[in-house]
């Protein structure tokens, strides 16, 4: 049968297409889907290099040679022009830290201009800190360049539609450009300053900035970077940005450095002025820039020509006159340019009537880009700003005020996560809700201001840890006992959220009649743990303070604005400390008295503005996620439901109908054990089996029999219902057989070798198995099954330690569990030693008793032929024998005759009529041995044995025995046509 | 061997074959559950004793965020050493027991050759799949109560019954903190459904256990190491595994749920497809072994 061995070998090339393409087709779907992701999409724009000069100067005469990158959509042109964004980078920058953000806005239809300005990068001129003689005078050539360009639309001659969008230094452009240029039509500044000389000098009584506290730490910081940033060969310093604002979250190392942060021009203290050390020391500054640093970080104080100077590059001055509609975005966790920069910003804007609007996001100089979800909300609040007010497109974002709080800590970007909140009016204002009033407790206390101002309270390490927790929750803020006095409240009774800047009433004594202090509000949790919300302090100068504390007046300290919760059950706790890391302090010892106002109590004022939460776009999974368990839900009980319906209906179902049988006589199909109509069970192209029709009748033992390879085991499995018919039906008891049909139950089996758990006992394994049944312990019959069995004692032992044949034996025992009506054993005397072959035919035909019955397969003719009452002879998939066994063996007349002389009894059995030897190849049928013993092949053709003896022994010949041959050999061999020896090894 | 076979069964209505309890006594008694299980006992007793003799070391692990934390707070409380049991073991360990318990249900059934005979009962096939996936369900639910519970009773004998700490919120009182080990030991099982079906489509679709069990593993690790590709972009989130990690939000206070969310309904999504194929395939498969 070579279509056996064809199974495994030789898959047809349909089937291999089969698994193939399926196969194929998954996985050029996944790896179509992964190239799609990281692909890079082709680019919707050109970007053009280009070095610019332009005039420039007070008097507009002056050139400079700018390094531009312009990005054109590729559907734009002089017919259908486009919308421009002029885009500034951060100081220390160049146009490289804004190509990212320039692409975006170039995908999403505008060209974008991006350029390095003067005396960054590779562009000419030096840096005059955004002088409106200077950078904004550059900028607005840029826009005459614009509006000379055919695919940039115009509002007028020279007039370019075109909104200005950039970060820190680029958004301090972006204010004073449109303070200085009407054909600007929308900003967008981010994370930038109000005045420079109150950002560089702050004062929080409100004295003003002459009166300033030095922000030396960043002053030092950006003055060394420009300066590294021109020396020949640090290209790549420039391209790591300090200062570029949100869309670049790369920040400088040196930040992390201090000696490298103030590693500026090295100031011989007693010199003051940039004429004695030559402009060697400016590195790119321009002169006025450079005398202004070098006068401020000598002496700790600001002259007024500083202070012109820092405020002449300030937007401050140039608000009133901006027209276009302006977003302000500013950083929560920014200690340069702190929320209250935008705030005055947004007064001064809004005051003049044009539309404003202001953001606060939980990020800034000293945060980075901030959370995920704050970097698209900021992108999503400049992609709306720009697109109403430069491209005329979409709906009016309308004003008023939007904030983000942090909320937590998100596990899958390891980062912290915010909640975006809405309101009408911003904070401090008229509108806004009323503050909180916490008490302050604590007795006046002395702080000590360290010579040099060292040791130092650090509050914040500028620009340090970008987005990290440690800066947004103000845990590395740390101060030095004795240089400073704390101030507690009481445990908070309910969340206190805060949104702006608390106040404080201080009272400050000295024996100088000077201080400067440091104030801050630390959050205490209940276990003592401080932190600084955003690592924010207050400078304060204090002047004409008496020597006694007694005499002092209270003045009034402005908190750095925040946006905070203070939980419940935390405390406030109001630090007022003396030197600072950041700060340039007096250099002198002194000893100050700090006391709150009234004794030894007092209170902050926190401002409290009520935001609607702006609704989260996450919110949409929590749906999702109700849906999808809803509908796993449904789907699981629907299927629950429609499987028992099904269920039922098949248990009820019986075909009717008579079987005939061989006598004439007729019974019904419920009473037949067993009915195989057409089976037909193919596996892909392989006929496993082509027809089978029989029948199986109560009392009856029948014999399936057949070569190896036949169909036999295919044919029980499809019985056992382990497999479908492809054809054909299986009737057990009338009912139609199915895969786990409940008539199986009337079944017991055997097939295809013994299964056993092998770390537990035979016995265990039997119950178990009983147990699984679900059937009562009684049906089992257990006794009578372990006595069939047979294995003794050893039916305690782990299955793992049996032989063979004694798994078998334990296999026969538990197909006969419950003594099923029909029992089906496949191969049963497979290891098995005679004499447990024998006492196993005498069981199953007594099995087949009493109204049961018992299907036996076998390859082994002799076994079928002792213990079978009835034959089934299966050859390559198809019945080719069915009957009693007699009957398949036919009325055969054949005997095997042992005489005492062989040539004696041929004479007398020629004699007989009909009768005559059989010629014979069979070893049985040797020719006789020496001394004339042998046996004799005979045709008795219907004459009874005992006559044939009779005339032999009446004739002189000696009769050893007379036995039947072995009939069903012949009549099989017969049948399959000795075709077995291909059939292949089990 | 004399016996007389003589009754007829009786006829009459029964019980529906192969019960829960039948499936529990069947994976009761296999050393594979009792290992598998008694490992989840040892492990955190290991954990304990290699913190006790392992010293002080100045090295911390690199890795960052909340899970350093986990590291360096995990010998401060019996509720942070549960913490810090479940992140050790969440990554791998745990899968490997859930491929095992889930992969191994069917498959060596079929590798012994009882698959065959608990069809024949008959046991309806959908109804042998389905107590097979409870009961698989429920050794994975006592897994993980066993290595939680163990860690929290050995941590606390061991370290105290302290507040949970993290270096992202407050400290939680001890009760709170369990209730947040509670919640993560829930989500890491959600998480686990996911190789849990995948290891269970494999067992009805193959005979060898090992490949079962092996196959859902490594698909597994397949997963995570894709995940750590950032030039995926966005189908990282597609990925199966890609907020296995999610519940350390529980840690966070509040409580951040949104990637918490995405991660069971991704898992869900995922378990649904697998498991809905395992049982197709299973009712419908030709048992030949």
């Amino acid at each position: 049968m070579p279509i056996r061995l064809s199974r495994p070998s030789r898959p047809s090339r349909r089937t291999v297409a089969r698994r193939l393409v399926p196969a194929a087709v998954v996985v050029a779907l996944v790896a179509g889907l992964i190239a799609w992701a990281v692909a890079p999409a082709p680019r919707s724009y050109t970007a053009t290099e280009a070095m610019l000069t332009v005039l420039s100067g007070p008097s507009g005469d002056e050139p400079v040679t700018l390094d531009t990158t312009f990005y054109l959509p590729k559907s734009a042109s002089a017919q259908h022009p486009v919308p421009a964004i002029l885009l500034a980078h951060g100081f220390g920058g160049t146009k490289a830290s804004v190509a990212e953000d320039a692409g975006d806005f170039a995908d999403r239809g505008y060209a974008v201009l991006t350029y390095t300005a003067r005396g960054m990068g590779r562009s000419g001129g030096l840096i005059h800190l955004n002088s409106p003689d200077y950078e904004i005078r550059d900028a607005q050539r840029l826009l005459d360049w614009l509006a000379a360009r055919p695919e940039v639309q115009r509002d007028g001659a020279g007039d370019p539609r075109v909104g200005v969008v950039g970060g820190s230094y680029g958004g301090a452009l972006a204010l004073m450009l449109a303070g200085a240029d009407p054909r600007v039509d929308a900003i967008v500044p981010m994370i930038t300053w109000h005045d420079l000389a109150d950002a560089f000098l702050p004062e929080s009584t409100g004295s003003g900035a002459a009166n300033g506290v030095f922000k030396r730490q960043w002053a030092g910081f950006f003055f060394g970077r420009a300066a590294a940033v021109s020396l020949p060969g640090s290209d790549e310093a420039a391209e790591d940005a300090v200062d570029a604002g949100p869309g670049d979250a790369r920040r400088s190392e040196g930040a992390d450095d201090p000696g490298r942060a103030e590693g500026g021009p090295r100031v011989d203290p007693g010199s003051s002025t940039v004429d004695t050390l030559g402009e060697a020391s400016c590195g790119p500054f321009a002169v006025e820039i450079c005398a202004a640093y070098l006068d401020v970080a000598t002496h700790g104080r600001a002259s007024p020509e500083t202070i012109a100077v820092l405020r002449r590059s300030s937007p401050a001055p140039t608000l009133s006159r901006i027209r276009a509609p302006t977003l302000l975005i500013q950083g929560q966790a920014d200690s340069l340019f702190p929320l209250a920069d935008a705030e005055a910003n947004y007064r001064a804007i809004a005051a003049t009537g044009t539309p404003v609007r202001m953001d606060w996001f939980a990020g800034g100089h000293d945060g980075g880009d901030g959370p995920r979800r704050d970097q698209d909300r900021v992108r999503y609040l400049t992609i709306r700003w720009l697109d109403y007010y430069v491209k005329r497109t979409g709906e009016d974002p309308g004003t008023g005020f939007t904030y983000s709080r942090i909320s937590g800590f998100d596990a899958e970007s390891r980062r912290v996560t915010t909640t975006a909140f809405r309101a009408d009016t911003v904070p401090g204002s008229p509108g806004a809700g009323g503050p909180a009033t916490v008490h302050l407790d604590g007795s006046p206390q002395f702080v000590f201001n360290p010579p040099g101002g060292n040791p130092a309270a650090i509050s914040t390490l500028p620009g340090a840890g970008a987005g990290t927790l440690a800066t947004a929750l103000g845990r590395s803020a740390l101060e030095i006992p004795g240089q400073h006095a704390a101030f507690e409240s009481a445990p908070l009774a309910a969340n206190t959220d805060v949104v702006g800047a608390p106040t404080v009433r201080l009272r400050a004594a000295s024996p100088t009649g000077e201080a400067v202090l440091f104030v801050k509000l630390y959050d205490v949790d209940p276990d003592g743990g401080a932190s600084l919300p955003f690592g924010l302090a207050a400078p304060v100068r204090l002047t004409g303070l008496p020597p006694s504390i007694e005499d002092a007046e209270p003045v009034t300290v402005t908190l750095p604005a925040i946006v905070y919760r203070f939980e419940q059950g935390h405390r406030l706790r109001l630090v007022v400390a003396t030197a600072d890391q950041a700060y340039a302090g007096p250099n002198d010892p002194a000893v100050y008295t700090v006391a709150l106002v009234d004794g030894a109590s007092g209170q902050v004022q926190l401002p409290t503005l009520v935001g609607e939460p702006i609704t989260d776009p996450d919110v949409i999974w929590r749906y999702l996620l109700a849906g999808l368990v809803a509908a796993v839900v449904l789907g699981l009980l629907t299927t629950l439901v429609v499987a028992r319906l099904r269920r039922r209906r098949r248990t009820v179902e019986v075909v009717a109908g008579e079987v005939t049988l061989p006598d004439g006589s007729t019974r019904e199909l419920a009473d037949v054990p067993l009915v195989v109509r057409g089976l037909r069970k193919e596996y892909g192209d392989f006929v496993a089996v082509e027809s089978v029709d029989f029948t199986v009748h109560r009392g009856q033992v029948v014999g399936l029999l057949g070569p190896n390879g036949a169909g036999k085991t295919t044919s029980l499995r499809v019985l056992m219902g382990m497999t479908r018919p492809s054809r054909g039906e299986i009737l057990v008891f009338g009912h139609p057989l199915r895969p786990g049909a409940d008539v199986l139950r009337r079944v017991g089996a055997l097939v295809e070798g013994p299964g056993f758990l092998p770390h537990l006992s035979g016995v265990d394994n039997l119950r178990l198995y009983w147990r699984s049944t679900g059937r009562p312990w009684a049906e089992a019959h257990f006794e009578e099954a372990l006595e069939i069995a047979g294995l003794g004692t050893a039916v305690h032992r782990k299955v793992k330690t049996y032989s063979h044949g004694m798994k078998q034996r334990l296999a026969i025992a538990q197909a006969m569990l419950g003594l099923p009506e029909l029992l089906v054993l496949d191969e049963p005397t497979d290891g098995l030693d005679p004499p447990q072959i024998a006492e196993m035919r005498r069981v199953l035909r007594t099995y087949a008793t009493n109204g049961r019955a018992v299907l036996v397969s076998s390859h082994l003719l002799a076994e079928v032929e002792q213990t079978c009452t009835h034959v089934v002879v299966m050859h390559k998939g198809t019945v080719v024998a069915n009957g009693p066994v007699e009957d398949v063996v036919g009325d055969s007349p054949v005997a095997r005759i042992d005489v005492s002389d062989v040539e004696k009894a041929r004479g007398v059995l020629s004699r007989l009529p009909g009768v005559r030897e059989v010629a014979d190849d069979h070893p049985e049928a040797r020719p006789p041995e020496p001394g004339g013993q042998a046996g004799l092949l005979v045709d008795l053709n219907g004459t009874p044995r005992t006559e044939v003896v009779a005339a032999l022994v009446r004739a002189g010949v000696g009769v050893d025995r007379v036995v039947p041959r072995r009939r069903l050999e012949d009549a099989f061999l017969a049948l399959v046509g000795g075709d077995t020896r291909a059939s292949g090894e089990r | 061997m004399t016996t007389s076979i003589v009754d007829r069964p009786t006829a009459g209505r029964v019980r529906p074959p192969y019960s829960l309890a039948t499936e529990v006594r069947r994976q009761a008694s296999r050393p594979r559950t009792r290992i598998a299980l008694g490992f989840m006992v040892v492990l955190p007793l290991i954990i304990l004793l290699a913190f006790e003799f392992g010293g002080d070391s100045e090295e911390t692990p690199t890795g960052g965020g909340a899970f350093t934390s986990l590291v360096d707070l995990a010998t401060t409380g019996g509720v942070n050493f549960a913490m810090f049991t479940l992140l050790v073991s969440s990554s791998f360990l745990v899968v490997v027991v859930t491929a095992l318990f889930f992969g191994d249900a069917v498959a060596s059934e079929a590798s012994w050759g009882t698959l065959r005979y608990l069809l024949a009962i008959p046991v309806p096939r959908a109804r042998l799949l389905g107590v097979k996936f409870v009961v698989a369900l429920l050794s994975l639910v006592l897994a993980l109560v066993l290595l939680v519970g163990t860690a929290l009773l050995a941590g606390t004998l061991r370290y105290g019954w302290e507040p949970l700490r993290s270096t992202v919120a407050d400290e939680l009182d001890p009760w709170a903190g369990l209730v947040r080990i509670a919640a993560a030991t829930g989500y890491i099982a959600v998480t686990l459904l996911v190789v849990a079906t995948l290891a269970f489509l494999l067992s009805v679709s193959t005979d060898a256990p090992l490949g079962a069990v092996g196959g859902a593993v490594l698909l597994h690790i397949l997963s995570s190491i894709l995940d750590q590709i950032d030039a995926l972009g966005v189908v990282r989130d597609f990925l199966p595994t890609h907020f296995n990690d999610a519940w350390v939000g529980l840690l966070s206070t509040p409580i951040q749920w949104d990637a918490m969310i995405r991660g069971t309904i991704s898992a869900l999504a995922y378990a649904t497809i697998f498991g809905t194929l395992a049982f197709w395939r299973f009712l419908r498969k030709d048992v030949v072994s």
